[in-house]
């Protein structure tokens, strides 16, 4: 492009001192305070964070486009030689997306809903590079191709809601790429798409920085991304860039306390309860209103000092790594260890308890009759049926924890709706208890409302805004419990201690609490009634990295201590593993797999289990995963495949048989059943485990 | 899309018969007797029931309002009982009239609104936005007879620009009747005004905050181009629909402008005919208004569809 670097190792973008701040009232809330960053030609930089560590306000001040109110209050940001603060609105509008563009997290709403695909790919096109309609238009296809997608024409004249998520964040790329830029910033760029969609996304963001030299910024809180394909990583905490180092360094060995404290927090794939204890970040990010003197971290560190009082400086250990942790000799020669303490262990409570079958699903359908059209009407054609869950049968017993593992539209929701009664099953049976649930909420007795009971995955929504938690509490005590005032205070007490959050919290308002807390009110309401089986519909998805270690604690120390079983679903498969005895995998509708939590890690795995195992970014640069990966996406539910519902994708599609004929269930070695053509010693040879870690696992100290 | 625009069609006519229903059934509740209304108050019983029994009051309800519905869509709409003219080309003539002047509003209204919206939207919360609002609002407030007054007394008395009565004979075109328009149709501009520019500037602002707007600044596309190409496509969605709907109030409901401007429209016709008692009068231009409402909310409809894609492509 234009400016070409006056030496090719000279940096793309610099970062010296950097201070960010947000008007408040008279003064100032800094949100990125003392950064500093380079990023070389052709490097991929993950920048990690949680929610308010200010990750997200430095890539805006890097595009030079912060949010109102929001301003450079010392240091500075110099992009291929140019101080962007010395920058007036028309350089910025030559340098935005020519030399420097972004692809955002959420690609729908980031795409201009009104305009059609091909015309807003080429605005960029004839803005910077002068292109004609016709030009533009020829070039759109090829980049649309150079993204992967098949019917270019078709997705250009589209407009964004007629794609699906995985395809506009193509598209996305597509646009970033569109002028060669020098510098591209990612800001979780597949947070919001479905697991097999976001490793075939993952890979093409890989292959398309190596073949474009383009240098990035990656950020992102998924720890399995950046190990997977980020150079260097800069992990950020309430504003400060506590750690910088190159990926494999940081992985096998972090120099500041919280970058431990993350990497412990996550549960690897394979993990199970019964072996691995996590281990959670304890207390809360501190607010920019109040923080800390001395280090950001020290409230929540396990190893601080009376000199981490003091404010510290970066410390370089080597030339290629920096850490803002006075300890960091300490930490690096294994004197001291920065894991965070691990929660008391109460496995061995769980196998004492009698076990009795909670809940029996048998054969259960849910079909929604699809909206006809006005011709199909008039001929009498019946209506299309849509099977959002086809002969789903499941038991569960008490104190076990059942997985549903499945992608978006894979009826994991659809199934806890109609077992809570939201959605009345087409046929099929539920029981709880031995006793039949009847489809309808409005026709079950209040004792079955007191059994089942739900967590949402959003807590924001899930709290009403205008009651306390206490009241929030109270309300199924009296109503499901029958509980006096006095009865119901004490309750409230033991409720909130199970949850671990303090007494005071009971005369707080949702909005006065942190999301990991809301989500342990609502936890704490749903155990409230003393249910017999909790729905637990993906809990952990909105909430911190550091904060869903100790959420799941939470629900697994309650499940030990009151024998409930949970139904937990989630997309993750590595979160599934570690909370559940078993995991039943889902797809259109249909159980594809069914086993124990252990089992589900080892081959034979049906196609579909072992592609979702391959797409999960494994936490580990060094670790070897097979490449499986899907084509195209989930086909809509009212457009069914015949023969197995997987065929149209599945990696090892046999041909005619799978399209004609409905596979059967094998049962393996190893107890588990899948629903597949391929018998399981066929299976068995041509599959191999589909990831093994390079070690730090079992000698890490979480062993 | 033809799916969308039938059941749309569809929904209209069962608004427009429902409410001919209604309409039917509150003017026979109406106090008052027709007959004697039309004969006078010395007539006699004999006579009154002749009378009645001509205009077919005697016969059942449901039979009447047959015949009454049968009468109105062949459009006859028979004879007004105060001034005995044919109903059908004296309510015409006044439609003509109404929609003159709800052009004139329009041409006015919508770019002024429409300006005013996008500038008070793009600098929320600056001084700009704080002057746009605080005198559309301040107009909004005066009831219309006032404003209307004192434009007559700047703009007809003290400045001779325009004329101060806006009385068109039927049949009047549009270009010559056009210097007696400006007045009341600025006086309705005023009344709008406000409420358009608020509603536009609401959309620019809630569009503002959306990630395609970054989308299309990153890109470094021109302001101009961000604004117009980008968010007012979108943000002027509801406003185009509200403006649609508002058609309907400009057809029927300007009572008070056309008083004071003695415009011969629609509004003063109804005001006419319930003053009178006239009741196939007012039947007739109740009906016209419904059909007037009912046809804006359904160009309303049809107009957010066809500029929204997620609506016409499902």
């Amino acid at each position: 492009m234009a400016d070409a670097p006056a030496r090719p190792s000279a940096p793309v973008l610099t970062i010296e001192n950097l201070t960010v701040g947000y008007r408040s009232g008279s003064g100032w809330r800094e949100a990125v305070r003392g950064v500093s960053l380079e990023l070389t030609p052709g490097q991929t930089y993950g920048l990690v964070g949680e929610s308010g560590s200010g990750k997200t306000t430095l890539a805006l001040a890097v595009m030079n486009y912060l949010p109102r109110g929001g301003l450079v209050r010392s240091g500075r940001i110099v992009f291929d030689g140019k101080d962007l603060q010395t920058l007036g609105a028309s350089d910025m509008q030559r340098i935005w997306g020519s030399q420097m563009a972004m692809v955002p997290q959420d690609p729908l709403s980031s795409l201009n809903p009104s305009l059609r695909i091909g015309d807003q790919l080429s605005e960029p096109l004839k803005q910077h590079l002068g292109m004609t309609g016709r030009e533009a238009s020829r070039r759109i296809g090829e980049l649309l191709e150079m993204v992967e997608i098949g019917d270019p024409d078709r997705v250009a004249e589209s407009y964004p809601h007629q794609i699906s998520g995985g395809m506009q964040q193509r598209v996305m790329i597509a646009m970033a790429l569109s002028t060669e830029p020098r510098l591209l910033v990612l800001d979780e760029p597949t947070t919001s798409l479905d697991a097999t969609t976001q490793a075939t996304i993952l890979d093409l963001v890989r292959n398309l920085m190596q073949e474009h030299q383009a240098t990035v910024l990656y950020v992102t809180h998924n720890l399995g991304v950046v190990a997977k394909i980020c150079d260097r990583v800069a992990v950020m905490y309430a504003g400060e860039l506590v750690e910088d180092a190159p990926t494999g360094e940081i992985y096998r060995q972090p120099l500041f306390p919280y970058t431990q404290g993350l990497w412990d927090s996550v549960p690897r794939l394979g993990d199970n309860k019964r072996h691995v204890r996590l281990r959670p970040i304890q207390g809360r990010i501190p607010s920019l209103e109040d923080l800390p003197e001395g280090c950001v971290f020290r409230a929540r560190c396990p190893v601080a000092i009376d000199q981490c009082r003091t404010h510290p400086p970066v410390f370089q250990p080597d030339p290629q790594r920096k850490t803002r942790c006075f300890r960091w000799q300490a930490i690096a020669s294994g004197e001291i260890d920065a894991a965070q303490p691990v929660p008391g262990d109460q496995t061995a409570k769980a196998e004492e308890a009698s076990v009795t079958q909670v809940l029996s699903i048998d054969d259960l359908r849910v079909h929604f009759a699809s909206r006809e059209s006005i011709s199909a009407w008039l001929r009498r054609q019946p209506p299309k049926m849509i099977k959002a869950l086809d002969g789903v049968s499941l038991n569960l017993n008490s104190g076990r924890t059942l997985g549903l593992v499945g992608e978006s539209g894979s009826g994991k929701t659809t199934l806890a709706r109609a077992l809570l009664g939201l959605t009345p099953p087409t046929s099929g049976e539920m029981r709880l208890f031995n006793a039949p649930l009847a489809p309808r909420l409005s026709d079950r007795p209040r004792s079955s409302l007191r059994r089942l009971q739900i967590v949402f995955q959003n807590p924001q929504e899930a709290l009403n805004p205008y009651l306390t938690v206490e009241q929030t509490l109270v309300q199924p005590l009296k109503k499901l419990r029958h509980l006096t005032p006095d009865e119901a205070r004490i309750a409230v007490d033991d409720l909130l201690r199970a949850v671990e959050l303090q007494p005071e919290y009971r005369s707080r308002l949702p909005a006065q609490l942190s999301g990991g807390e809301k989500q342990r009110v609502a936890i704490a309401r749903a155990f409230a009634p003393q249910p017999d089986l909790l729905v637990a519909d993906e809990p952990i998805t909105s909430l911190d990295v550091s904060v869903q270690a100790a959420i799941l604690n939470v629900l697994q120390e309650l499940q030990l201590e009151r024998q409930i079983g949970y139904l937990f679903i989630s997309h993750n498969l590595a979160v599934v593993g570690f909370l559940s005895d078993w995991v039943a995998v889902i797809y259109l509708g249909e159980l594809m797999e069914v086993g124990q939590a252990d089992a589900i890690f080892d081959p034979p795995y049906h196609p579909y289990t072992e592609a979702l195992l391959s797409a999960i970014p494994l936490i580990d640069p060094g670790a070897q995963q097979e490449q499986v990966r899907l084509e195209g996406d989930v086909p809509s539910p009212a457009d069914r495949p015949t023969g197995c519902p997987f065929h149209t994708r599945c990696p090892r599609f046999l041909g005619e048989i799978c399209v004609n004929q409905r596979p059967p269930w094998h049962e393996t070695s190893q107890g588990k059943s899948y629903f597949c053509h391929i018998p399981p010693e066929e299976l068995e040879g041509e599959q191999h485990k589909v990831f093994s870690s390079s070690g730090r696992d079992q000698q890490g100290p979480r062993s | 899309m033809i799916r969308f625009v039938l059941r749309r069609l569809g929904f209209l006519l069962l608004t427009v018969i429902l409410t001919s229903m209604i309409v039917f059934v509150i003017t026979q509740l109406l106090p008052g007797d027709v007959a004697r209304v039309i004969l006078g108050r010395e007539a006699g019983e004999a006579a009154l029931q002749a009378l009645r029994h001509q205009l077919g009051l005697d016969q059942p309800l449901v039979v009447q309002y047959g015949r009454w519905l049968g009468h109105f869509v062949t459009g006859d709409w028979g004879t007004s009982y105060s001034t005995k003219a044919v109903i059908f080309p004296l309510v015409m003539g006044r439609l003509r009239n109404s929609i003159m002047l709800a052009a004139m509003i329009l041409v006015l209204a919508i770019p002024t609104a429409v300006v005013l919206g996008v500038i008070a939207g793009l600098n929320e919360g600056r001084w700009i936005d704080n002057l746009i609002s605080v005198s559309a609002l301040s107009v909004v407030g005066l009831p219309e007879f006032v404003t209307g007054l004192v434009l007559i007394q700047v703009f007809a008395f003290t400045l001779h620009w325009f004329p101060a009565n806006s009385s068109i004979r039927v049949g009047t075109g549009f270009v010559e009747a056009l210097p007696r328009l400006i007045l009341p149709a600025v006086t309705a501009v005023l009344v709008l005004l406000a409420y358009v520019a608020r509603l536009t500037r609401a959309g620019v602002i809630e569009e503002l905050k959306k990630p395609y707007v970054r989308t299309a600044v990153l890109k470094g596309l021109p302001g101009r181009t961000v604004t117009v190409k980008h968010v007012m496509r979108n943000a002027l969605l509801p406003t185009i629909t509200v403006i649609a709907i508002s058609f309907g109030w400009m057809i029927s409901g300007l009572i008070v402008i056309e008083n004071v401007f003695n415009y011969p429209g629609l509004g003063r016709l109804m005001v006419f005919a319930i003053g009178r008692h006239d009741l196939p009068l007012l039947q007739a231009v109740t009906m016209v208004t419904v059909v007037a409402f009912a046809s804006a909310n359904l160009a309303a409809d049809l107009m957010y569809a066809a500029l929204n894609p997620r609506i016409r492509l499902g």
